[in-house]
């Protein structure tokens, strides 16, 4: 994955404002008219050309949707947003679907080349080594790349097919795994889950579908980049992955959106299934355009994240470097089903300037002997506010349950905030619960030691805070653990002094 | 060659330092000594460049440079080190990342090539063992967990991988037993040379047994009172600070 440690490197030397992924692509699209209705629904399930249930389905999301109120629970604030102000289908005009990749919009390839993800390259690199060089190279990473409404191209396919590995748009699964598509969707988060879930289902435009077969170890690293480019559009994508007995997958996802002065929404839905022995490893490297010093513009990330631990000793690792986002309300979770099931969730929030983050997890402990791991490392700058706020659940059945949570967060600055909020439910006497939390601030003795040995101020925050990160960042797949380090340091950039 | 001149600092509105004059010529040790709170440790920060202490007159300049009007991290590109009395801990980041960043750093500053991982280590191995340390303290991470012998060996293990041109130990000797200063005094004499300089801050004359200075100053409230060869820290020693204060009264 040689791209990835130079993306920041590439897209620095883009554009000069402080977000270096804010530039816009100028293409040609075809946007639905603003505003949510049926017709929007139907318009959006005819483009992807749906079967009748899967329009049914989202027709009754709509219905829930329609009943339910938005959450306000998060220590968040922000102006109400106006869900019919919104364009819920926008996509790049030549591309009606997933296509090969002589087929895409050189404006759009350009882009994503910007932004360090040569798609095209890596295309090519696979044709020319053939299919099993591909395989044997574990260090190349399959990507499907989405666009605002539609994903624009997904490489290595091929090789991912012969391993037995389906890794494609959601819309494409639609049409070509109907059934597999019919038997998860809606499985681990319903449609009717909470508000922004009701609403994804209802306008769900794209997104990636994985399926691991028994026993198949993914030959190599799945990855998703999502894009939101067009104006006063949302960007509603919908993940499912799904790993069969035995079946071992990772898979990363990655976000930018352009510099715009109006808020832009973002609620997506992403669904995992570990069945017996199974092991998904999820990462994220989060960095929506988070507004600017004064708190305009920026994404709104209502997001629902949920695996189910469904067969026994499955095993679902969450891990998060969210550093983007106006709005950050975001919980990925596991509900340990399957006895000696495993959750984990390690991530690091940071927000700067006006940026509010509320977000943690869910362990939902139902079998026997199930464990969960959570660490959570909130770091808070310039006027935001990060809040923590997870919740561990024993149920009567979960004989032997254990939950280990660390809660640390570090400020920088006098005009921060830093929340932890752990919910504790335990229904099972022999649960073995332990939470720590500590609060802590980036020392002026530290950062002038640093400064001795001959680091610049923003190096030595850079160094302090991917300290305060390691156990963290240890967890991502190495060739992006270099990206979000660095990811770190930019988005911290000017906020000491 | 470090130059003093009438140096005068206040820290929360008090005057600490109220014209300093010290000269420390390339190739020299120099040992300051003084009772507490005298501005010994005003000094090394107000040269480091610690915020929080206000100049208020006077000039500090080091080979030409003048050290008060650039921050911290160009003082240590011009070959200024700071051992400190209290290091600080830094959870999270290994020694030997701190220790190649900061070299890079201030490689980078004098227009250097930047070691790689490899070269680092090696000449980070051979500094250890000059010291006759474990590789172990580069593993760890920095002055996280070390007992205060380790923190200070860790100090001079660092100055011996910067290779600073002005050293200025402050307090390096306190809460050292005697095996930890046999350790950090090498450390200091194996940097002495030509174009070595250094500033001792100590309280005590045991330290100068090992490392013997060229000069020695004594500093009662912010100002030098007496200077003298390396048999002025001894009488020091037997007579105390009283008659060196009762003389800048």
């Amino acid at each position: 994955m040689p791209a990835v440690p130079q993306t920041l490197d590439t897209v620095q030397s883009v554009t000069q404002s402080g977000y270096k992924w804010g530039f816009s692509t100028d293409i040609d699209m075809e946007i639905a008219p603003k505003g949510l209705s049926e017709d929007t629904i139907r318009l959006i399930s005819a483009r992807k050309e749906e079967p009748e249930w899967l329009l049914e389905w989202r027709l009754q999301a709509f219905a829930a949707w329609r009943q339910m109120a938005e959450p306000h629970w998060g220590k968040l604030h922000y102006a109400p947003i106006d869900y019919q102000d919104i364009h819920y289908y926008a996509a790049p005009k030549r591309s009606a679907g997933p296509h090969n990749l002589d087929e895409v919009d050189p404006a759009l390839l350009a882009t994503y080349e910007k932004l360090g993800i040569p798609l095209k390259e890596r295309a090519i690199l696979a044709g020319v080594q053939g299919t099993e060089a591909a395989e044997e190279e574990r260090q190349q990473v399959a990507v499907d790349a989405v666009f605002d409404s539609v994903s624009v191209a997904t490489t290595f396919r091929e090789s991912l097919a012969k391993a037995g590995v389906i890794f494609c748009p959601i819309s494409a699964a639609v049409r070509e795994y109907p059934e597999l598509v019919r038997s998860y969707l809606g499985s681990v988060v319903p449609q009717g889950d909470n508000f922004f879930a009701a609403l994804n289902s209802a306008v769900f435009t794209d997104g990636s579908f994985v399926f691991v077969p028994k026993g198949v170890r993914c030959p190599m690293e799945l990855s998703t980049y999502f894009r939101i480019n067009a104006r006063n559009s949302g960007q509603f994508e919908r993940t499912l992955i799904i790993a069969e007995d035995g079946a071992t997958v990772s898979y990363l996802e990655g976000c930018t959106a352009p510099q715009r002065d109006e808020n832009q929404l973002h609620a997506a839905v992403v669904e995992l299934v570990a069945l017996e022995g199974a092991f998904i490893k999820y990462s994220t490297v989060q960095n929506w355009y988070p507004g600017d010093a004064e708190g305009r513009g920026g994404i709104y990330n209502f997001v629902t994240k949920r695996g189910e631990c469904r067969g026994a000793r499955s095993r679902i690792s969450w891990t998060q470097v969210e550093t983007g986002s106006a709005i950050t309300w975001k919980y990925p979770s596991c509900i340990l089903r399957g006895d000696g099931s495993v959750g984990e969730f390690y991530s690091v929030a940071v927000t700067t300037n006006r940026q509010q983050a509320d977000t943690g997890t869910k362990m939902i402990h139902l079998g026997a002997n199930t464990s969960s791991t959570i660490i959570s490392k909130g770091i808070s700058a310039g006027h935001s506010n990060n809040t923590y706020r997870g919740l561990v659940r024993v149920g009567p059945r979960a004989r032997g349950a254990r939950n280990h949570t660390e809660c640390d967060s570090l400020l920088i600055g006098e005009h921060c905030g830093a929340h932890t909020v752990p919910y504790i439910e335990s229904r099972n006497p022999t649960a073995r619960l332990e939470h720590e939390a500590t609060t802590s601030k980036i020392a002026e003795d530290q950062l002038f030691y640093c400064r001795q040995r001959g680091l610049s101020e923003e190096d030595a925050v850079g160094l302090i805070v991917n300290g305060f990160c390691k156990d963290v960042l240890k967890e991502l797949p190495m060739e992006f653990a270099v990206e979000a380090q660095k990811l770190l340091a930019l988005s911290l950039e000017g906020s000491v002094g | 060659m470090l130059v003093i001149d009438d140096l005068r600092a206040r820290v929360e509105g008090k005057d600490i330092l109220n014209g300093v004059d010290l000269v420390v010529p390339t190739g020299e040790v120099h040992a300051l000594m003084g009772p507490n709170g005298s501005g010994k440790s005003t000094l090394s920060y107000v040269l480091s460049g610690r915020e929080g202490y206000e100049v208020t007159g006077g000039t500090a300049t080091f080979d030409g440079v003048d050290l008060l009007s650039i921050p911290p991290e160009e003082r240590a590109a011009a070959g200024l080190f700071l051992a400190f009395q209290y290091p600080v801990e830094l959870p999270g980041v290994g020694n030997a990342n701190f220790l190649r960043t900061a070299l890079n750093a201030v490689r980078r500053q004098r227009g250097e090539p930047e070691l790689d991982a490899v070269r680092f280590l090696k000449l980070a191995r051979a500094a250890t063992k000059r010291l006759s340390m474990s590789d172990e303290m580069l593993k760890r991470n920095v002055n996280v967990g070390f007992s205060g012998g380790e923190k200070k060996r860790n100090e001079v293990l660092q100055m011996g991988i910067l290779q600073p041109k002005l050293a200025i130990l402050d307090e390096t000797d306190s809460g050292l037993d005697i095996d930890a200063l046999k350790i950090v005094s090498e450390g200091v004499n194996a940097l002495r040379g030509p174009d070595f300089s250094a500033l001792v801050i100590t309280h005590y004359q045991r330290l100068l047994d090992y490392i013997v200075p060229d000069r020695v100053h004594v500093l009662v409230r912010g100002r030098i009172v007496r200077s003298g060869g390396p048999e002025l820290a001894r009488e020091l020693e037997t007579t105390g600070y009283a008659a060196a204060e009762a003389e800048a009264a």
